[in-house]
């Protein structure tokens, strides 16, 4: 047996494990090493899964992290080691049409242990590719591909209707409705499992943990906005919740901190003529609660849609801590969204989709001209922008060729308290192709923002108190 | 300082047993933890949307071992008279006037006695002799000054009073504390505690929850339930069914003397799981189109 797996020394491991979990920043101090150990004492080895929950329990300190800790000790801790028991089992290697028929089954049944079988023989009868030692690994993309689990949906609905035909009843067609949702959440538990497989066999092969390095997937907060596929951002969408929350805790905070003011002499000696001269209740000098404008400006369009969508709900949480947030969206037109946005009955997700379709934001092209765009907003909306507020302006600075117009930025900034701009790219692309980023960013000041945790950290240094 | 663990259970399966046997049906990953809590002598701190049983499982905890249930329910505004110690200020006043003669020595030593001090649940907490479950609800509530406050009781187990000095713990409580994570706990807390995100159920776990809390409901219903409860989780909504909700509305479906899900079913009684207008329409219209 080659890499790391191989080695059965239960310490290394564990601490193999912490090691690459704090490789993708989750913060693990020796405390919970040695926590982590004294549960692997408690509970021992034998019960696979009572250990992944022990271990997570001594080193995990929030739910979002769950989802590098899983594949992560699934590498360390393998379900067991080579090819899979039913793979050995079985003289020849299954073709494909069996593995599909198998699995149509196991997906009507929703037979958890039978999806896990089936992952592990599929990923040694169909992942494997390359010949040569050093060359060859297991590939998920690869099994699924010649598998096509998608395909099976109408098979196993077909399935599952003659049966449910059979008994006939009025109450079983009515949950037959759920049927297919129920059967694709099953497909998708059963993709990962795939991904599972295929890393544990490539760990083996290549060492565990330069696997856990690179095949593991960031926890939400960390996923590239630019990048991020369809599902992920659904993840971050539920992720907002939370952090908004985290974030609005924050600012009261901080809030309250620079409430308490400075001591009212002539108050606090009024105040200690009720007990006979001696100052026992100092009063302070109350600061006006004032909350602070917020305006938001943000590129809606499709190139980068996962980022605004993100910032513009991040935003409306934590609405609530400002006085008047107003949300101004552009592709090529600027036009206030702030209806969209708030108020009870506006549900968070599909907000970017909703801005797009019923505010005036492109004109007769679907690309982004932030000159217009920036243009149009200082010459209609700057009664929006007051010496109190803070505007933060949202987009890549991508300007498809169109005049950046700095001056209109200019106009803005000079009324305004402050501008900050948050480009989802990373500052070596700035200025390349047809960026205008660094044009922008001698008008204002303009901060790389490329995941949720960056986005949630910059939040709260850069929104007023 | 007493035993390092507070010894409930012998093992995880004796957690599940023990708690199945209190009504309390744990999956895997709770019994673990709780008995990991129980062996490492670890505070437990559970996380996790309302409504999953977070505070049941300290009850159940509490009822299988036989032990006493401080409770400390966190709020914002919470403080150190309400949830450490507090002295009985009128009876201290009534001690000085009734002993005038005694002269301030006397009085100084006896009105910071014991029998002055009101204990609050982090001091009977400590100071209980016997198994002790310590339940510290939704501390995501009470202000970070609190939290300060519970680090001594959850790293040390032991209360400090000035006047009387520092009290230690006779026997390690069993704490538990729970939060829907409406804020963010400091970084020292958790240090101190074992981790649980306790989420939905499994359909399978559900069911058994659901059957065990509403005995007199037929299983195919109860299974019929869990599967439009998942269906409406997986819906984006602003609030999703918890256990709790599955509970309810399987309560109500045996009240309505329902035998079956059908569209009508669920149409009149989707208040009883969502709780937001929004969401009833939403749901409404993915479950029973027209």
């Amino acid at each position: 047996m080659t890499g790391a797996t191989g080695t059965n020394d239960p310490a290394a491991r564990l601490t193999g494990l912490v090691r690459a979990l704090r490789g993708h920043g989750i913060p693990i101090g020796p405390a919970e090493t040695v926590d982590a150990a004294a549960v692997a004492g408690a509970l021992g080895f034998a019960d696979r899964e009572r250990l992944r929950e022990g271990l997570a329990a001594a080193v995990l300190r929030s739910s979002t992290q769950r989802t590098v800790f899983d594949p992560v000790f699934d590498l360390f801790f393998p379900l067991g080691v080579g090819r899979p028991e039913a793979a050995r089992e079985q003289a020849a290697a299954p073709d494909v049409e069996e593995l599909r028929a198998r699995l149509a089954e196991a997906l009507a049944s929703g037979d958890r242990t039978a999806l896990a079988r089936l992952a592990g023989e599929a990923v040694d009868a169909l992942g494997r590719y390359g010949s040569a030692p050093g060359s060859d690994g297991f590939s998920a993309h690869q099994a699924l591909g010649r598998l096509q689990p998608e395909t099976l949906l109408a098979r196993v609905l077909a399935g599952l209707g003659r049966d449910s035909a059979g008994t006939g009843s009025a109450g079983a067609a009515f949950t037959d409705r759920l049927e297919a949702d129920e059967v694709r959440r099953r497909i998708r538990e059963f993709r990962a499992r795939v991904g599972t497989e295929a890393r544990r066999r490539v760990a083996e092969l290549r060492g565990t943990e330069r696997i856990a390095a690179r095949a593991v997937a960031p926890t939400v907060d960390q996923l590239d906005f630019l990048t991020a596929g369809r599902e992920q951002l659904a993840e971050l969408r539920r992720a907002v919740q939370p952090l908004a929350r985290k974030l609005a805790t924050r600012l009261a905070a901080r809030r309250r901190r620079a409430a308490r003011g400075q001591l009212d002499l002539r108050r606090t000696l009024r105040r200690s003529l009720s007990t006979g001269g001696v100052p026992l209740r100092p009063a302070y000098r109350q600061r006006r609660p004032g909350k602070p404008d917020l305006v938001l400006l943000c590129d809606v369009s499709g190139s980068v849609a996962g980022f605004s969508d993100f910032t513009v709900l991040l935003v409306r949480a934590i609405s609530e801590q400002f006085g008047r947030v107003r949300v101004f969206a552009f592709v090529n037109r600027t036009a206030e969204v702030t209806h969209l946005l708030t108020g009870p009955s506006a549900a968070p997700a599909g907000a970017a989709r909703r801005i797009l379709t019923e505010a005036k934001v492109a004109g007769y092209h679907g690309s982004s001209d932030y000159g217009a765009a920036l243009r149009q907003f200082a010459d209609e909306h700057l009664t929006a922008v007051g010496p109190r507020t803070a505007v933060l302006v949202l987009g890549d600075a991508r300007t498809n060729g169109f005049d950046p117009d700095t001056d209109a930025l200019r106009r803005i900034a000079a009324a305004a308290r402050r501008v900050h701009w948050l480009n989802p790219e990373p500052p070596s692309q700035w200025g390349s192709g047809d960026s205008a980023a660094l044009a922008y960013a001698q008008v204002v000041p303009m901060h790389p923002c490329r995941n949720a945790r960056r986005l949630t950290a910059l939040a709260s240094r850069l929104l007023p108190v | 300082m007493g035993e390092l663990h507070t010894g409930f259970f012998g093992s995880v399966d004796e957690v599940v047993e023990r708690l199945a046997k209190a009504g309390y049906l744990a999956s895997q990953a709770v019994a673990t933890t709780v008995f990991l809590a129980d062996r490492l002598g670890k505070p437990l701190l559970v996380e996790g949307p309302a409504g999953v049983g977070k505070t049941e499982l300290a009850k159940a905890v509490a009822a299988v071992a036989d032990a006493r249930l401080v409770r400390l329910q966190c709020y914002e505004g919470i403080d150190e008279s309400r949830a450490l110690y507090e002295w009985n200020h009128a009876k201290q006043l009534l001690r000085i006037t009734a002993g005038r003669d005694g002269g301030w020595d006397a009085a100084r030593t006896d009105v910071f006695g014991e029998e002055f001090l009101l204990p609050r649940p982090l001091l009977t907490a400590i100071r209980n002799d016997g198994p002790t479950v310590l339940l510290v609800d939704e501390t995501d509530k009470a202000d970070l000054e609190v939290e300060a406050l519970l680090l001594e009781v959850l790293g040390d187990f032991q209360v400090t009073v000035p006047e009387l000095g520092t009290i230690r713990a006779a026997r390690r409580p069993f704490v538990l504390l729970t939060s829907n994570a409406t804020r963010e706990l400091s970084e020292a807390l958790r240090r101190r505690c074992l981790f649980l995100h306790l989420g939905f159920p499994d359909a399978e776990l559900e069911e058994r929850i659901v059957r065990l809390r509403v005995p007199g409901l037929d299983a195919a219903l109860a299974a019929s339930l869990v599967r439009v409860v998942n269906a409406l989780r997986a819906m984006d909504l602003r609030k999703a069914p918890s256990v709790a909700e599955t509970v309810d509305w399987a309560r109500t479906l045996l009240a309505l003397g329902a035998d079956r899900l059908d569209e009508e079913v669920v149409r009149t009684s989707l208040g009883v799981v969502l709780k937001h207008q929004e969401d009833i329409v939403r749901a409404a219209e993915k479950l029973t189109p027209a």
